[in-house]
């Protein structure tokens, strides 16, 4: 019965042909659902990029289209790299960074570590602090602005009603020397948790039967951290690690709407430094060349990074 | 009969830590609780000092946060006549009468039409897409796939000066069409990577079974694996609208009177004298609970959402 139906459908159409068609479909389909995509990011994103490469060797201004455009060369990226306040806001930036990645990992591990004793209603908890991490950087930040209001504002309330101090003696976005620990207070509260998620499927994914054989050993429980959990957690806290860098080099709707770069530019960092030059003094050549300075930094800094992540996983 | 494990934390410990985390808990979410209780506060209870955590709550905020309003003189306030609505007497007390809408509705619902235009594109190109990479031979996968993704490591500032100059010789500046492409293109590489995971745990086999059932490849995918990958397509689309949702550098850069959205414009809101808090958090908080609603739907599939599907659990 079986046979006779196979028989039947491969007597129906030439093998040949059949197998032709088939592959043949399988290749156009495969080619028609990829095409779409890779041609809308190519238009997006690659086209821009190198129409970028090309402006940063002019000095091409958007705000002045009928000034002639002349090719300087490599006199944008000299100036950036000798620029000091550059280095200043690169400066601002690595500290943020560096900052904001110790706090969160610090933080993030403790959450995931005492999450990961399973008392009842975590998952409940861990929703909860998951919240925040999902809001909009920018309408969340404009509201901090508000809980670090001297006097009025709830953060600078609770800081006095802990400390003492009068709640109206000191402005967090307002003080020069306050104002970097504003951004990162702010960020670390937001993205505490993304570290966090991400320890407790590290936490998660190691086995209890290596816990009960350092057990029969007669480990130690700190000797278990160490030589267990540590290792174990370490290539998903490296993971975590690269998406919060990247993420915070790029920062910028935060902390444009929590102190736009100020005072002065003590927290202007790269990308907000990048906008003023680009969409507010229209140096549209000199910003791409900037653009493309950060983008290679980036790319460059993630390449190393993930090459270490992976040593580290094949260990 | 419960059997003893060495690895189970005792009862002292788990204590210990849910003590701990849920004070983590309790000051983290106290900012967002915050928002929504000062949307709820009068302009002076919102400024008080100290702080006030029980007040007379009030919809002025969500009043104040949909219209305009100007203050007029004692005649003036006479040759209008008896406040006739309920928004009308809220805003009298004061002094004030509304003079026409805000455009907080019209960004609202730019963000909506933005968000759920690029959700859609963003979930169709990237099903195919993702489909064709996890079962076709495509040359040069991996690279490709490695491309979608370094994408997303471009700070959007870097690309806003080209794409400015595009949108506006392609006359896309300030347009719904152009925001709806440029964020399908900023989520592109989630949903591709995303979707890739789901599609390459549904077995190979069901399709196969399909094919020699003669269904076409197109039929199998459609009738087959789109089924099947249902839920990895509804998570993805809830990341991508939120990710679109709360994009901010972009819009507030690319667009202006036209197509902005909620998130450029939440910031601006201001009231007849200075910034009217709780008409910014009535606006932050109709902006963010919807969100708030996702992410508690989308729990399960939190981790493996932010991390592009590297971590699964």
């Amino acid at each position: 019965m079986l046979k006779s139906t196979v028989d039947r459908v491969a007597g129906a159409t030439p093998h040949a042909i059949a197998k032709r068609v088939r592959r043949l479909s399988d290749r156009a389909l495969a080619w028609l659902f990829v095409a779409p995509s890779i041609v809308l990011l190519l238009a997006v994103n690659i086209f821009p990029l190198i129409w970028t490469v090309r402006l940063s060797f002019t000095n091409f201004r958007v705000n002045r289209p009928n000034a002639e455009v002349q090719f300087i060369g490599l006199k944008n990226y000299l100036s950036i790299l000798s620029d000091k306040d550059i280095w200043l806001t690169m400066q601002a930036t690595a500290h943020f960074l560096i900052w904001t990645i110790v706090l969160q990992v610090l933080i993030g591990f403790s959450l995931a570590y005492l999450i990961n004793k399973k008392f009842r209603g975590n998952d409940l908890w861990t929703t909860i602090i998951v919240l925040p991490m999902m809001l909009s950087p920018a309408v969340v930040g404009n509201f901090w602005t508000f809980l670090y209001q001297p006097q009025i504002g709830l953060f600078n309330y609770a800081v006095g009603f802990l400390t003492g101090a009068d709640p109206s003696s000191f402005s967090m976005i307002g003080d020069v020397s306050l104002a970097p620990w504003a951004i990162i207070i702010v960020d670390t509260w937001m993205w505490t948790p993304f570290v966090m998620l991400i320890c407790l499927a590290g936490l998660r994914s190691i086995p209890s039967s290596i816990y009960e054989a350092a057990e029969c050993d007669r480990a130690s429980k700190w000797r278990q951290f160490w030589t267990i959990t540590i290792p174990l957690v370490l290539p998903f806290l490296m993971l975590a690690v690269l998406f919060r860098g990247i993420e915070n080099f790029k920062m910028f709707d935060l902390v444009v709407q929590l102190t736009g770069g100020g005072p002065g530019s003590i927290t202007e960092l790269t990308s907000i430094n990048l906008k003023r030059e680009a969409f507010e003094k229209w140096r549209t050549g000199y910003a791409s060349a900037y653009a493309v300075i950060l983008f290679v930094t980036v790319f460059g800094l993630a390449s190393i990074y993930v090459k270490a992540l992976n040593k580290v996983k094949q260990r | 009969m419960s059997s003893y494990s060495v690895t189970e934390p005792s009862q002292r410990q788990k204590w210990f830590a849910g003590i701990l985390v849920v004070g983590y808990a309790l000051i983290t979410i106290l900012p967002l609780v915050w928002i929504i209780a000062t949307s709820f506060k009068s302009p002076s209870d919102a400024i008080a000092y100290p702080p006030k955590t029980f007040f007379e709550p009030t919809v002025e905020g969500y009043v104040n946060v949909f219209t305009t309003r100007t203050r007029l003189s004692e005649e003036q306030l006479q040759a209008v006549g008896e406040p006739q609505t309920w928004y009308d007497k809220l805003v009298r007390k004061d002094g004030l009468v509304i003079s026409g809408p805000s455009r907080f509705a019209e960004r609202f619902t730019n963000s909506v039409i933005i968000g759920f235009g690029s959700t859609v594109l963003c979930i169709v190109l990237g099903t195919a897409a993702a489909y064709a990479f996890s079962r076709f031979k495509v040359p040069l996968r991996d690279d490709l796939l490695f491309f979608i993704l370094s994408t997303r490591m471009m700070p959007p500032i870097a690309v806003a000066i080209p794409i400015f100059l595009m949108f506006r010789s392609l006359g896309l500046n300030d347009t719904h069409a152009g925001m709806i492409l440029l964020y399908t293109a900023v989520n592109l590489s989630l949903s591709v990577w995303l979707l890739k995971g789901f599609i390459d745990e549904i077995p190979v086999e069901y399709e196969e079974a399909a094919l020699i059932d003669g269904y076409t490849r197109f039929q199998a995918f459609y009738k087959v694996v789109l089924p099947q990958a249902a839920t990895g397509i509804a998570s993805t689309a809830i990341f991508c609208l939120i990710f679109a949702w709360n994009e901010y550098a972009f819009a507030v850069l690319l667009t202006s009177g036209n197509a902005q959205t909620a998130p450029p414009f939440i910031p601006t809101i201001i009231g007849v004298s200075g910034q009217d808090w709780p008409a910014v958090a009535a606006g932050a908080t109709l902006f963010l609970v919807p969100v708030m609603v996702f992410t508690i739907l989308l729990r399960k599939h939190l981790l493996r959402g932010i991390t592009f599907g590297a971590v699964r659990k």
